[in-house]
């Protein structure tokens, strides 16, 4: 073993509990990270990723148990180190960065004091010093006031802001290895460019190892030194970035990389004159005191899939609340196959109502967990078409083979015995149960793995070329726009900026937001990042840039 | 001295047992996982709870080789574990007897049920039979008066038992056992009927508190912070007074009353578990669903709603019908509550209260008001096993 080499796991098997029994997450995987070298290890959720990630640290999630195989970190034993040890390891040597920076750092503490204790427990630095460095590294990590922004608590900075000060945290002892799990996934890609650009910056400054936990491939790419794939537990395989993007040798590789080819052929133009579907008309709204919309403005054909994007906060989903009427505009009005609509829900009739449908986005709630799949989707059927018994289970099994579900099989399940990707056809059993002419998906793929989501819009596309339905897709990922769309509205901080059939947004030129969107999207190719970097001018790249200060 | 003395030895021993505990373990067993992550409290508690186990074992040896006055010390403690054992193994039994007779699926659910909960699920069973067949199963009537008062329980003549009573007779010659058996009639019966009023009403308060929001739910939520800022029971003894004065001499108008008003006060608990819950539900996106689809409020609450709410619900409905059944006890005891000569555990606990001070050297004498105590902790006991189990099996709670 040469003196490089800072962490080797050797045949690796991790178990977890369900039901009293054992069952196996990780079969036997090794992994070997030299110093400074970045580890990217992609897979679908449920691959195992992060049980990995945390058995680098020998550490293993409540229920889950390390039953066999070794980690040597620096030539320590982790898997049977005494508590003491790993005590004096981890926060000090090995660091982790959380996946949802919001929910893990402490609401009711300032984020230096969260940030000093490491260093001073460890007794690396005393609390003055650690305050200082704290603030040295929000420097370099392009944090605005860095003198300043360690004094908020959590809730005062934003997401983008709080995943960097995590990432200082893990620095502040300048461990020789920190793992990033899924560090950028909850992050809008704006703001993504940002903490991307940090972690890589510092993690070369320090010459520290990670290793890097997503699903997004492209993000891995501008990340990683080697990629390793894992699949259920699994290695794949792994190689150089450049290599595994280039060459990749295995089947599941290669269809991860292909998911983002999906393309529909661009439609014919609307007529002219033509009554759209759905048209909001010159809509301004309101929560309470505070507005969100101002004056948004746009139609939506039928048979037609019209992209709304914009980042969180854009006022995308507020659009969708006043269509279905849950927020009734202040001003403007909703019209309906030029009809205006009321604009409160509870005074619509029960077959204005069946004419709009929505898709949630996280099939987890919008499904009621005690019902099974018959009663769910049976109950708009029973409600709008009056129909029960023996023509309701017909009708159902129908809706269930649309959405390419095996009826006798799914009938009785409850949701929970359901996959993501199911539950999220279930969903639009249940929207097409009431025979709409106009879908509203709400981010309905951002929760999916890749692969399943390219599952989900494909039948879609098919359900709208069946069925001449109307989609109102919004989304933040610029490549399912891309995928689906036939117009798009690009919607920030309550306006619509742009808006336009799909060809014409995605040439240029655009609207200087439409653009900064557009290029933040990761590509596949590992330059990207370093390429847009110089572009936008290297010590620009913070909030500048995205034009928030 | 002795004591504290104890005290340190027991926490020396423990303190090095665990670790030694656990050193062997991992010695003897290559590492094994189960003792490699083994917290170091754990291994602590393997040991106390090996000495406390020791401990019983002597205590309980102590008290069935000595000779009485000495025995009189331990004479509750054997008992206790006694019944615990004889308790157990009829869980045991039960348990097996329910995995080989019965339906298909009543045997799959003894399948997976815990010891504690076949207990449970016993007393329960038991409890509703003497309840229902109370009038055949007694030997005697809950009014009957015999001329020998005062027999002391055990049935054996030497100790000034009767073989007639095995639980012997109250002060005024009421066979004990009989009035038991009646209890369970009157007791239960009230107790189930008031919990279930409260929990339809609290709940579908609450529900419609978080359901409807605005206006509606600060009128209920503020009158239920009213009646909750009034003590429970004082607030229950002050309305029973009214009541009793309104219903005058028709007791079963004053029963009714009495559950009506421990109903409504024990409703204003359930409404406020019911909207918090209710109000974490009704922020999920299949009620929005449901919602937008048109649905009325009712379809929404009973149909949307409750079935989520059912586990948290269950576990209250468990605890809210022992603090119902104590709180009818109180109310008894206090001389309000169910009306003599109806039997009632609660009355009785509070008429032989008494012999409770014969306890330090006449043991068997005290056992009188202790058989109706209980006969109540038995029971809370029995209920909150099976709730617990109920909770677990609708949750999916692992371990």
């Amino acid at each position: 073993m040469s003196d490089d080499q800072l962490l080797k796991i050797r045949d690796i098997h991790l178990e977890g509990r369900s039901d009293e029994t054992w069952t196996p997450i990780i079969n036997g995987i090794d992994l070997d990270l030299k110093r400074g070298e970045v580890l990217g290890l992609i897979g679908e959720s449920g691959a195992g990723k992060s049980t990995l990630g945390l058995a680098a640290m020998g550490f293993a999630r409540d229920g889950v148990r390390i039953s066999q195989g070794s980690v040597e970190f620096d030539g320590i034993d982790l898997v049977n180190a005494s508590a003491a040890v790993k005590r004096g390891l981890l926060g000090k040597r090995i660091a982790y960065v959380a996946q949802s920076a919001a929910a893990s750092f402490n609401p009711a503490h300032k984020i230096i004091d969260q940030h000093t204790e490491a260093p001073v427990q460890h007794g690396v630095m005393s609390t003055k010093q650690s305050q200082a460095d704290g603030m040295e590294l929000y420097e370099r990590l392009r944090l605005p006031n860095p003198e300043e922004i360690g004094f908020r608590y959590p809730h005062q900075v934003s997401g983008g802001q709080l995943q960097r000060a995590m990432t200082a945290m893990a620095m502040s002892c300048r461990p020789d290895l920190i793992i990033f799990d899924e560090p950028t996934t909850a992050l809008d890609v704006t703001t993504q460019i940002e903490v991307l650009a940090s972690i890589r910056d510092i993690v070369e400054q320090f010459n520290t190892a990670a290793i890097y936990i997503t699903h997004d491939l492209a993000v891995v790419a501008q990340m990683a030194d080697r990629i390793k794939v894992l699949l259920k537990g699994d290695e794949v395989e792994e190689a150089d970035t450049r290599t595994m993007l280039l060459t990749p040798t295995q089947d599941y590789t290669k269809s991860l990389w292909a998911v983002r080819s999906f393309q529909r052929p661009a439609k014919p133009a609307i007529n002219t004159g033509a009554t759209p579907i759905v048209s909001v008309k010159n809509v301004t709204a309101a929560y309470g005191k505070m507005p969100v919309l101002f004056d948004v403005d746009f139609d939506i054909h039928a048979g037609r899939t019209v992209a709304v994007v914009g980042e969180s906060g854009s006022g995308k989903s507020t659009a969708a609340r006043c269509i279905t009427g849950l927020l009734p505009p202040k001003n403007g009005h909703i019209e309906f196959e030029g009809v205006a609509m009321p604009l409160d829900y509870r005074h619509r009739s029960k077959d204005q109502l069946r004419q709009a449908q929505m898709i949630y986005q996280m099939a987890d709630t919008a499904l009621n967990p005690r019902k099974s799949i018959g009663e769910i989707i049976g109950r708009p059927v029973q409600f709008y078409m009056g129909l029960t018994g023996a023509a309701k289970r017909k009708r159902v099994d129908e809706l269930l083979e649309q959405i390419e579900l095996e009826p006798d099989t799914y009938f009785s399940r409850l949701p929970s015995e359901l996959s993501g990707g199911q539950k999220q056809r279930i969903g639009i059993a249940r929207a097409l149960a009431a025979e709409p002419k106009f879908i509203i998906c709400d981010e309905v793929t951002s929760a999916l793995d890749q692969l399943v989501a390219e599952g989900i819009l494909k039948l879609l596309a098919n359900l709208q070329d069946n069925l001449g339905l109307s989609y109102m897709f919004i989304t933040h990922d610029l490549a399912t726009v891309k995928s689906i769309s036939d117009e798009v509205v690009v919607m920030k901080d309550g306006r619509v900026i742009e808006q336009g059939p799909k060809a014409e947004m995605f040439k240029p030129p655009h609207h200087p937001y439409t653009d900064l969107l557009l290029s933040s999207v990761p590509e596949m190719d590992p330059d990207w990042l370093t390429d847009l970097l110089k572009a936008r001018g290297v010590d620009n790249i913070g909030d500048a840039a995205v034009g928030k200060m | 001295m002795s004591m504290l003395a104890t005290l340190i030895t027991v926490v020396i021993v423990s303190t090095l047992g665990g670790w030694m505990f656990r050193f062997a373990g991992q010695k003897t067993t290559q590492n094994t996982p189960y003792f490699r992550d083994m917290p170091y409290g754990v291994a602590v508690g393997y040991i106390l709870g090996a000495i406390v186990v020791l401990w019983l074992a002597q205590t309980y040896y102590l008290g069935r080789t000595l000779e009485a006055p000495a025995a009189n010390k331990y004479f509750f403690f054997v008992k206790a574990i006694d019944l615990f054992i004889i308790f157990a193994l009829a869980a045991y039994v039960f348990r097996i007897f329910g995995r080989h007779v019965g339906t298909s699926a009543t045997r799959k659910l003894f399948r997976s049920m815990p010891v504690t909960a076949a207990f449970g699920v016993m007393i329960i069973i038991i409890y509703t039979i003497m309840a229902i067949f109370a009038g055949l199963i007694a030997p005697y009537g809950q009014d009957q008066v015999f001329p020998l008062a005062n027999i002391v329980p055990g049935g054996d003549p030497a100790l000034g038992g009767n073989p007639d009573f095995p639980l012997g007779t109250d002060q005024i010659g009421r066979d004990i056992l009989s009035r038991l058996i009646f209890g369970a009639q009157n007791t239960v019966g009230i107790a189930f009927a008031t919990t279930c009023l409260a929990f339809f009403i609290g709940s579908s308060l609450g529900f419609l508190a978080a359901t409807v929001g605005g206006w509606v739910d600060q009128l209920l939520s503020r009158a239920v912070d009213v009646l909750m800022a009034i003590p429970a029971l004082i607030f229950a003894l002050l309305l029973m007074t009214i009541a009793s004065a309104w219903a005058g001499s028709d007791k079963g108008l004053l029963t009714l009353y009495m559950v009506v008003i421990i109903a409504v006060i024990d409703s204003t608990r359930v409404f406020r578990l019911a909207r918090a819950v209710g109000q974490n539900i009704v922020v999920m996106d299949y009620i929005e669903a449901a919602k937008l689809r048109g649905e009325g409020l009712a379809y929404l609450v009973f149909r949307e709603i409750l079935p989520n709410a059912t586990a948290p619900l269950l576990a209250e409905f468990g605890l809210r019908f022992c603090f119902v059944f104590l709180t009818i006890a109180s109310l008894s005891f206090l001389g309000v509550g169910i009306q003599p000569p109806l039997a009632d555990w609660g009355t009785m606990v509070r008429d032989m209260s008494q012999f409770i001070n014969f306890a330090a050297f006449a043991p068997s004498v005290a056992v009188a008001p202790l058989l109706a105590a209980g006969a109540i902790a038995l029971l809370t006991v029995g209920v909150n096993f099976v709730v617990d189990w109920m909770l677990h099996k609708s949750s999916g709670l692992k371990e």
